[in-house]
């Protein structure tokens, strides 16, 4: 009988796979939301979450934190080439072309609310957040989330001990330059960094500037288009940021927004990050500290312009029930009141995605108390948006952001020179964008 | 004794316990670290002796965890320990009956099962995760324990280490066994497991870290908070995006994510010993 | 080597082997097959549209300069940790060896590393180094020298470097003073009759006796930095500055995994999966040779 044992154990191992997967038997319907948001933001997603179960009794929203950006995308794309999709995806603002291309794959956000029967109009939302996930004829394609724009930041306790005037923030870069050295002089070791590098100084930079990124209108005219931003005033511009490092004028912080410990410990004076670094630094900083408009070069023609956004939106992802869109429509709606809208943009760094939100929180006199809270918000809509400033939409662009990234820290190492750094980074840029041409047919 | 003098053995010990030192440091940097609240992390330099906070960032930690992972680090401990024990159990059970058949037994197909088993030496998790993962959601495997260890059970090292095992058993035992007619399963049951006790013992440490230390596979299959492991759980708290990670939550996570495998490492030294050098034999 | 004693049993083989056999071929060998179709595919990361491509992909990828410089780069990093982690362990074994009492304490205290996950490690290899808050970053400014391995590849190779020693040490440490203790004292005893100092016992006794372990290890090291140092790359530099750390398997990770590009990946899957059998034969030929002889 002993062996009997044996073999049972080894059953038992096999056995495992079968356990575990019991669902709860609950009459509501169940409304997967896969998303980015950690930390602080992930409290209030899922703030966000549980007011919307308790508005209603029909659905019940579940939301997964799956990791940062990438991570999320991956597994949401992994999950629906497995047919274990979640019914809402929360996807980067680079990863727009590549979800917008993904036809079948995704459920248009105008052609759900129709469904659904939700009045929806695309008007009510900002226009430099919903053009960018807004197709050329109008039709919104997926639902903005969080959305926010670079601005400068800078030390007031810093900017006294350099002699500057802390209500005074740089309005150019010659200004950032010149502020910088003064900064430097008072016995800081660094001047000015920055969060985004590629977001920031030529994303927004070339929007800002009203010079293209790329062609076809920054790809919103089609999928041929081309990378641009080796043009003179993108050159001018990194070449002037290399430069400024042999006097710590600029000191490079690393990828992404792993540099925003330079500015809270009170290293640096001066930083540009996204307007959704605010409550990180007012969570981590222990002085004053202002923030501005992101500077502009003044002899450059276009500028300033307006910024485009960063962050995220919502994608409805393709194959689920009729009735489970439903409760999707029903939240987006609730995600669109000005009231939930408000909350966010009070409790985050980024900017309410209606124009109702903005109008509640501008009668509330929100502003008045937070002084700098709007400036993303009119720097967004500072112009009407031109060809160059309406967004970006580049397939696999998450993939160029990394070319980038390894060309301008080649530019910072002093290996390339701007106009190098930036010709390799986009003949890099166009080969992947015309692989991804290539997988479109 | 040979080159027995006085200088040379107390330079020999300083040798030694200066790379023990610095063997040691970064744990100690991490386990100051989590001993202060957050703002003392931010400032340059951090503080290189034990704050106060040690408790509350540990309650914090293991109640909690860091804010919005969605699991505290007590239940993500329980399914590291789960999966752990599941693929050092799993794969110590498959890999030593095919062993057993491998060696005891001669049938059609024994050099085909034998190169299918090696050849999964070659082929990394990199290199076939996102093909495994569909089988996986296929098998509706997604977010369950079996999702989590079985793929990860098979095992050519272990076979090996096991064909070895039974290849230095006397003959004589498994004639004996026979003219006494005691079956295979018999033999197998009342003297080779017996014999590879200590074996078992040994791989069970190797296989043990192996499990606990899983990272990119977890990270994909797993989307229900409640079966987080402790490493999905760190690299959420890393995934702080726009906000401000919380370090001292985080190098506490650390330090309790540490603390089994290493305690199994060094409780169980001599079979570990063993165990790294039989299965890498 | 095969057993003279063997049982007969129609089914029973099949049975024990079904276990192990299932999960090879459900879990391993079939995805490993999409993998190498994948490799001459070109799809979109959703599935949708594919077409074929024969060797297209191959071509690309031999052709871009980062690979071949992620070839390079995986060539430095691997024999810099091998030779690393082998001579660090290799001296502190022989200091481990030489004491009379507390070897196995010593062993104790060293061996723990290999117990903590590679991600962990790059986890507190960061935090040491942090160009901003790292304590050892801080004490390398006082001393005059800039440290930001965020903008340096030297810096950042060594970093990666020295957190991959670091987990390795200890297994290496394990090998060296169980050869050494191997060896019989009588030999060493007689070269220190005949007047040999400690530093030539090494050299012309021990380091020869060592000699099949140290290239077993050689293997098993670069193997390790090869493949297991994912997470610490991943934690530390994610292949940055400008890819100088941008090891072949994260870089597969980092285009398939990341970046969705999942033809590219799946044919660098296929180029490490060469390199890996390359290593396993170079292994087993070895470690056979070690059986027999």
């Amino acid at each position: 009988m002993r062996h009997f044992k044996m073999v049972a154990a080894t059953l038992a191992v096999s056995a495992l796979a079968v356990l575990g997967s019991a669902g709860t038997a609950s009459a509501k319907t169940q409304i997967q939301w896969w998303h980015a948001m950690g930390g602080a933001l992930g409290e209030r997603v899922e703030e966000i979450t549980a007011n919307f179960n308790r508005s209603q009794s029909e659905y019940e929203l579940i939301s997964t934190f799956k990791g940062n950006y990438s991570e999320t995308m991956t597994a949401g794309i992994a999950a629906f080439r497995a047919g274990k999709q979640p019914h809402i995806l929360q996807v980067f603002e680079v990863g727009t072309a590549t979800m917008m291309a993904a036809k079948g794959a995704i459920k248009p956000v105008y052609e759900l609310m129709a469904e659904a029967g939700v009045p929806f109009n695309t008007g009510d939302y900002l226009g430099a957040v919903a053009g960018y996930y807004t197709t050329t004829d109008g039709k919104m394609l997926s639902m903005p989330f969080n959305s926010s724009t670079p601005i400068i930041f800078y030390n007031k306790e810093a900017f006294k001990k350099a002699g500057l005037d802390p209500n005074k923030p740089p309005k150019t870069w010659p200004e950032v330059g010149e502020y910088g050295a003064k900064i430097v002089a008072a016995g800081y070791p660094c001047g000015f960094s920055t969060a985004w590098q590629s977001w920031v100084h030529l994303e927004n930079f070339s929007a800002w500037h009203d010079v293209p990124f790329g062609t076809k209108e920054n790809g919103f005219a089609g999928a041929d288009t081309e990378f641009a931003f080796n043009g003179p005033l993108q050159v001018k511009h990194i070449q002037q940021l290399a430069d400024w490092q042999k006097d710590k004028i600029f000191v490079y912080g690393g990828r992404r927004n792993l540099g925003n410990v330079k500015f809270t410990s009170g290293e640096c004076g001066m930083y540009t990050e996204s307007s959704a670094g605010y409550g990180g630094f007012k969570a981590g900083a222990k002085f004053e500290f202002g923030m501005a408009n992101l500077p502009y070069w003044p002899d450059a023609a276009g500028a300033p312009q307006n910024t485009i956004i960063g962050g995220s939106s919502l994608w409805v992802l393709a194959g689920s029930k009729p009735e489970e869109y439903k409760g999707v429509a029903a939240f987006f709606n609730f995600l669109s009141l000005p009231m939930v809208q408000a909350y966010w943009h009070a409790n985050t760094g980024y900017v309410p995605i209606t124009t109702g939100a903005y109008d509640l929180m501008t009668k509330l006199k929100f502003y008045d108390d937070n002084p700098g809270r709007d400036i993303p918000i009119l720097q967004l809509g500072a112009k009407a948006p031109t060809a160059n400033s309406k967004g970006l939409r580049f397939g696999n662009f998450a993939q160029t952001r990394d070319v980038i990234y390894e060309e301008l820290e080649a530019i910072w190492a002093g290996q390339k020179t701007a106009q190098q750094g930036l010709d390799a980074a986009v003949e890099r840029g166009n080969a992947i964008l015309r692989k991804f041409e290539k997988s479109q047919n | 004794m040979v080159g027995a003098r006085p200088w040379l053995n107390i330079l020999t010990h300083v040798i030694l316990i200066l790379g023990v030192l610095i063997v040691a440091f970064p744990i100690y940097v991490t386990f100051v670290a989590s001993s202060h609240e957050l703002e003392a992390l931010l400032q340059t330099p951090i503080p290189l002796v034990p704050g106060g906070e040690l408790l509350n960032n540990y309650t914090a930690a293991l109640t909690k965890g860091a804010k919005a992972v969605g699991a505290p680090v007590g239940v993500m401990m329980l399914n590291s320990l789960v999966m752990a024990l599941g693929i050092a159990f799993g794969k110590i059970a498959i890999s030593i009956i095919a062993a057993f058949a491998i060696v005891y037994f001669r049938f059609r197909f024994r050099m085909t099962a034998f190169w299918m088993i090696f050849i999964t030496l070659m082929l990394p998790v990199e290199v076939r995760i996102l093909p495994t993962y569909k089988v996986v959601a296929d098998l509706g495997m997604l977010d369950t324990y079996g999702g989590l260890i079985i793929p990860l059970i098979a095992s050519a090292t272990a076979t090996f280490m096991f064909r070895q095992v039974f290849l230095t058993v006397p003959d004589e035992l498994a004639e004996a066994a026979r003219i006494d007619g005691a079956g295979p399963l018999r033999f197998f049951w009342d003297v080779l497991l017996p014999i590879s006790r200590t074996n078992i013992a040994a791989l069970f440490v190797i296989l043990f870290i192996y499990g606990w230390n899983q990272y990119l596979w977890p990270l994909l299959i797993t989307t229900d908070e409640s079966l987080y492991t402790i490493l999905i759980g760190i690299n959420r708290m890393l995934a702080a995006g726009d906000d401000q990670a919380e370090w001292q939550i985080i190098m506490a996570t650390t330090m309790l994510a540490m603390l089994p495998p290493v305690l199994v490492v060094v409780s169980m030294q001599r079979l570990f010993v063993k165990g790294l050098v039989e299965t890498e034999k | 080597m095969e057993k003279r004693v063997v049982f007969r049993n129609p089914v029973l083989p099949y049975l024990l082997l079904a276990p192990q056999i299932a999960i090879t071929l459900i879990f391993f060998i079939w995805p490993a097959s999409q993998a190498l179709y994948q490799s001459l595919l070109q799809q979109d990361p959703f599935g949708l549209r594919t077409t074929f491509v024969w060797a297209d992909n191959f071509i690309d990828l031999f052709s871009q300069a980062d690979y071949l410089n992620s070839l390079q780069v995986t060539t430095v990093f691997s024999i810099s940790v091998a030779v690393l982690a082998l001579s660090s362990a290799l001296y502190l074994a022989v200091q481990a060896d030489r004491v009379l009492k507390g070897a196995m304490a010593y062993r104790t205290l060293l061996i723990w590393p290999y117990a903590v996950a590679p991600v962990v490690a790059g986890v507190l290899w960061l935090f040491l180094f942090n160009p901003t808050l790292g304590i050892a970053a801080y004490w390398l400014r006082e001393l005059g020298y800039d440290w930001n391995h965020t903008l340096n590849g030297g810096q950042a190779m060594t970093l990666v470097v020295v957190a991959a020693t670091w987990k390795q040490i200890s297994y290496n440490f394990l090998f060296f003073l169980a050869g050494m203790q191997a060896i019989p004292r009588s030999l060493i005893e007689a070269a220190a009759i005949d007047g040999a100092g400690p530093v030539r016992r090494f050299w012309t006794i021990v380091f020869p006796l060592l000699t099949p372990t140290t290239f077993f290890l050689l293997v098993i090291n670069i193997v390790y930095a090869f493949f297991d140092t994912f997470g610490i790359i991943h934690s530390v530099t994610e292949g940055g500055p400008a890819g100088a750390t941008n090891i072949l398997v994260y870089k597969v990770f980092r285009d398939g995994f990341l970046n969705l590009d999942l033809g590219g990946s799946a044919t660098q899957s296929v180029v490490l999966m060469t390199i890996v059998i390359a290593f396993t034969v170079i292994q087993f030929r070895y470690v056979e040779r070690k059986v027999h002889y």
